[in-house]
């Protein structure tokens, strides 16, 4: 598997990979995407990234431990819905404003924030499963 | 009484339950000291009642209480009239004593505190049961006898007799307060009223409803379980394990009368009927003849007196069922009598014992000199027994045989086992006052001497207080037999026997029982020789059976359970399938509703035909596969197919994340998989192939008819297009899947992403556990052998053979 | 379209259940695998089929078009297909682990939690 060319492309296959996770999470809301697919998307790339250059890499690349990001998105999307309660409506409702940040008029949302946690859970929770899978190859 | 009298009549009722909780902490600080103080929680409850006497007495009755669950109509609430009174004050009195006297008892134990505890719990739940006006709050009461019950048998907890007498006690009282509480859920529907106060003026509906038997055998199995009545009165002698104080005071004076209590305070609601009149006296006259007999054989002090209560309780059971005037007097006096002189027998007894080491009747003898107080005690309880005068006994014998006597002649058979009965009774009194007493002193474990004031105060006072109550009958029937015999026979009575004897037949009765008892006395030991032998040659009982039965019910259990839980996880799986099989084509069967034969659909084209084939495909690649890559890549297969049907079928996010998802599974099962030496195929025995695949051929073709039955059916669109219209005017999102799960759905979506974070979790301590200790886990039973749990030798046979 | 899906429902779940049935520890996973998908395609179908469609709004209307696919039975079964493949994961771990504590991959030999042997219950007090 860790042929030099592999070895070669693989982190570059990973920063597309993860920066189109990205994308498709940002879109979901009005096309095909959002929060889980793009964390599959980018927990794939993870999981290539280390078969090619090892599990270390992938740890040193992500700096934070995986389960940990994952405990994060949880939170953000918890604190997502407890946002509304400061607004006076039910957990979990929708809160929408929209700056205009450099004259283009930005749609953001309390909505969004618990995708991007959605997003994060399972990136978080799959890479943790698919390298420590991966790391007991090695021993 | 007052307007302030609810609140101090609620806290009086939890008075005991509060003392219970200080008691240890008091014991801790005081010693046995402590029961001084204790005493002066049911000293207090004896005052409060006292103060309702006058009122009582003058034949009125107070109720009160507290709504509890207005919806359902039960409250907690009280009646407060003859019955209860007596019986409140007896409870509060003679507990006051107990009290005491346990603190001499067990002076020194290191658990006193905790049985001071039990004590006054005890006497709270019993202070309960006959101050309970709602069904409901007597039968938790009832039951909470039960249990402190249990608690007091098992006192002395190291011992297996305690043990195995306490889950006796615990198992016959409770299971009959199941009874009691399915007869008065019974008598409950018929009437409409769950208050004893209010029913009583039902009592003509429940006689004549058809569930009356229903409710009758219900009641008396509660009440014949907690009063000892035979067959069942084989856990009362047991209950004699526990320490003298508990014997004196729950099973001989307030708690195995709680089943009385029952039957009396039912009386006017039950009684007057032919199987009242019948089933009470059979009963109670065969406990009194099986209790007295059974006392005879005994040697220790406690056990005869302990049979001799099992007797009184059928006299007591007996006569309440005759139900006729003097008839209820004659069981209002012999309880009050039996409360007073068996309390303080028990506590001789239990004296003796403290003194000398020794409670057998044989071993002991001359400690008249030694123990004058015990003694004095003694004799006034053993006279009041015996029923001569001039005790309180002597009334209430004499109005035994008058009631008998006056109710029918054709109850002369009732006559007799009355009269023999009692002769026998005069005999055991006699026998535990006079033996241990009189005759050369015998030499004792311990050397005799009196008591301490804790333990001679209680018999002496008793003894007084029998003596009292038959000197001033007048007052006696005033504020005590004549309101309790109101309230029992449900309409006014008048008790009014005094010292001077009925004359006629009671009173050549009462002489045929004395001259009869001095007769037996005199052969006690023969007597003893001959019971012992009969017994011996019956050699069964009740209480050999309750063993039995403990011992098969184990046994069945643990059939059940090997049965049930073989502990193959195939033959769960099989049973689980066939459940779900017929969970789903039985009703379709039952009800004929089989969904109608699809036709082919014509607008199915080719590529997606080609898509289900290649799932099909798949599948059965998956069955076939010889080894494991090929199996991981057929999952592949029809995993992929499955994305692709979603992408047809407008569902793009599917698509992707099932491509996703599938392609991330063959990537771990890969890396799993290689690691792994498995049987690379499944193969199995051929008739275990055609049982598999007929349950899952049910299975399978179950969930295509209920799929097939639900998309024949007219589809509501109700939830569906709310969300098509909502979703972009409200929601600002135009992908309407993500705006389900992100918006609509959110809270949802937390929960599960957190089953995906925990899940992450799990697995990762799994992996971390192996890469940290290599191979080896903790192990959760490290006394056992491997091979003891899965070692091949276990396998059955079936299985044991080969394994390609 | 319905009827054809509810066949393959069916074979679906008739294949994941006989994989259950095996005694291989590793069968029983793929048919976890395999039953996941099954149920997934039920929900899919009795929230009815449409072809091609995806229920997304346009861009100058408010609400879906008529034709387009259920949405509803589409967001039940993205957060199923994600949990159901964690526990797929999760089981798989689970399933390895046993098989190296206790060196067999038959589910027949796994009688830790019930031992053939198991002692009688104590008959005394």
């Amino acid at each position: 598997m860790r042929t030099i060319i592999f070895r070669s492309i693989a982190p570059f296959l990973t920063s597309l990979m993860v920066l189109f996770s990205i994308f498709v999470l940002l879109r979901g809301h009005n096309e095909p995407g959002g929060g889980f697919i793009g964390g599959l998307i980018a927990a794939s790339a993870l999981a290539i990234y280390g078969i090619a250059c090892g599990v270390a890499a992938v740890r040193r690349a992500i700096y934070y431990h995986p389960i940990a990001i994952s405990a994060f998105g949880l939170f953000m999307a918890t604190l997502a819905g407890v946002l509304s309660m400061f607004a006076g409506v039910p957990f979990m409702s929708g809160l929408w404003i929209y700056p205009e940040i450099l004259g283009v008029e930005l749609a953001l949302s309390s909505v969004l924030i618990f995708d991007v946690g959605v997003y994060l859970v399972v990136v978080g929770a799959i890479s943790s499963i698919a390298l420590g899978l991966e790391e007991g190859d090695r021993d | 009484m007052s307007a302030a009298a609810p609140g101090t009549t609620f806290i009086v009722l939890m008075l005991p339950f509060l003392a219970a909780v200080i008691a240890p902490w008091l014991t801790r600080r005081l010693g046995h000291n402590a029961a001084w103080l204790l005493a002066l929680a049911p000293v207090a409850i004896f005052v409060h009642f006292l103060g309702f006497s006058a009122e009582v007495a003058d034949g009125g009755f107070v109720t009160g209480g507290f709504q509890w669950v207005p919806s359902y109509n039960v409250s907690f609430s009280w009646l407060i009239d003859g019955l209860s009174l007596t019986f409140a004050l007896l409870i509060s009195g003679i507990g006051a004593l107990i009290i005491l006297y346990s603190g001499g008892y067990l002076k020194g134990h290191d658990q006193l505190g905790r049985f001071f505890a039990f004590m006054l719990l005890f006497m709270g739940a019993m202070l309960g049961v006959v101050i309970s006006d709602s069904f409901l709050m007597l039968f938790v009461y009832w039951e909470l006898t039960s249990i402190t019950s249990f608690l007091l048998i098992g006192f002395d907890h190291t011992r297996e007799a305690s043990r195995r007498a306490a889950i006796q006690a615990l198992v016959v009282t409770g299971g009959g307060g199941l009874a009691l509480l399915a007869g008065l859920l019974v008598i409950w529907n018929i009437t409409g009223v769950s208050q004893i106060s209010l029913l009583l003026n039902y009592g003509d509906d429940v006689r004549a409803s058809p569930f009356y038997l229903l409710a009758l055998l219900l009641v008396l199995g509660g009440a014949f379980s907690k009063s000892a009545q035979f067959p069942l009165h084989f856990w009362l002698p047991n209950a004699m394990e526990a320490p003298t104080p508990v014997s004196a005071y729950l099973h001989s004076a307030t708690m195995v009368k709680a089943g009385v209590y029952l039957l009396m305070r039912l009386n006017p609601v039950l009684g007057d009927t032919v199987w009242w009149e019948t089933l009470l006296p059979l009963f109670g006259g065969a406990t009194l003849i099986v209790g007295t007999l059974l006392a005879i054989r005994q040697t220790d002090l406690k056990l005869m007196l302990a049979y001799t209560t099992v007797s009184s309780l059928g006299l007591l059971v007996m006569l309440t069922g005759f139900g006729s005037e003097h008839a209820i007097a004659a069981a209002v006096l012999y309880l009050v009598a039996h409360s007073l002189f068996k309390g303080a027998l028990f506590m001789v007894a239990g004296l003796i014992d403290h003194e000398t080491g020794t409670r057998d009747v044989t071993a002991l003898g001359g400690l008249r000199k030694a123990m004058p107080i015990t003694f004095f005690a003694a004799m006034a309880a053993a006279i009041s027994m015996a029923g001569l005068p001039p005790f309180v006994g002597f009334l209430a014998k004499e109005e035994i045989y008058y009631a008998l006597w006056a109710t029918n002649p054709w109850a002369l058979a009732f006559v007799a086992v009355a009269v023999l009965g009692n002769a026998l009774m005069f005999v055991i009194g006699f026998a535990v006052a006079i033996k241990p007493f009189f005759g050369p002193l015998v030499k004792t474990p311990k050397a005799a001497h009196e008591g301490p004031v804790l333990l001679w105060l209680g018999p002496v006072v008793l003894g007084v207080a029998a003596l009292i109550a038959a000197l001033l009958s007048p007052l006696t029937h005033r504020f005590i037999s004549s309101p309790m015999a109101s309230a029992v026979a449900g309409r006014a009575e008048t008790v009014s026997i005094s010292l001077v004897p009925h004359m006629g037949p009671a009173l050549i009765l009462s002489l045929v029982t004395v001259a009869i008892g001095v007769v037996f006395y005199l052969a006690l030991d023969r007597l003893r020789a001959g019971m012992a032998w009969l017994l011996l040659a019956i050699g069964w009982g009740p209480d050999r059976g309750f063993d039995q039965l403990i011992s098969g019910l184990v046994r069945l259990s643990m059939v059940i359970t090997r049965f049930v839980q073989p502990g193959r996880l195939d033959i769960y799986m099989t049973v689980t399938f066939l459940m779900i099989a017929a969970a789903l084509i039985g009703p379709m069967a039952w009800y004929g509703e089989w969904p109608s034969m699809p036709v082919w659909p014509a607008d199915a084209q080719f590529h997606e035909l080609v898509v289900i084939a290649i799932a099909f495909i798949g599948l059965l690649a998956v069955i076939y596969a010889r080894d494991r890559l090929t199996a991981i890549v057929s999952l592949g297969v029809q995993g992929f197919a499955v994305a692709l049907i979603f992408m047809l079928f407008g569902a793009p996010d599917l698509s992707f994340t099932q491509f996703m998802v599938e392609t991330l599974a063959v990537v771990i099962l890969a890396l799993v998989m290689t690691r792994l030496k498995l049987t690379s195929s499944d193969h199995r025995p051929t008739g275990r192939k055609l049982v598999d695949l007929s349950v899952a051929l049910a299975c399978g073709i179950g969930f295509m008819l209920y799929l097939l039955a639900v998309t024949q059916q007219p589809f509501n669109t109700a939830l569906s297009e709310f969300f098509a219209a909502y979703s972009k005017v409200v929601a600002h999102g135009t992908n309407v899947v993500n705006v389900i799960i992100v918006d609509f759905r959110g809270t949802d979506t937390l929960g599960e992403i957190a089953v995906v974070m925990v899940t992450g979790l799990a697995i990762l301590s799994l992996i971390r556990i192996r890469s940290l200790r290599s191979g080896e886990i903790a192990d959760n039973d490290p006394d056992q052998p491997r091979t003891d749990r899965y070692g091949p030798e276990h396998l059955g046979p079936d299985q044991t053979g080969k394994v390609t | 379209m319905e009827a054809l899906f509810a066949v393959l429902v069916g074979a679906l779940f008739t294949v994941a259940f006989y994989l259950f049935l095996s005694k291989h520890i590793i069968r029983i996973l793929m048919g976890a695998a395999i039953l996941s998908n099954g149920v997934n395609l039920l929900i899919f179908t009795a929230g009815r089929v449409t072809r091609e469609v995806p229920p997304v709004i346009g861009a100058d209307a408010d609400v879906l078009a008529a034709n387009a696919a259920n949405p509803l039975p589409q967001a039940l079964i993205l957060t199923a297909i994600v949990i159901s493949f964690s526990f797929f994961a999760f089981l798989l771990v689970l399933g390895f682990r046993t098989f190296q504590k206790l060196e067999t991959d038959r589910s027949d030999e796994m009688r830790l939690a019930e031992p053939v042997s198991e002692p009688s219950p104590p008959l005394g007090y």
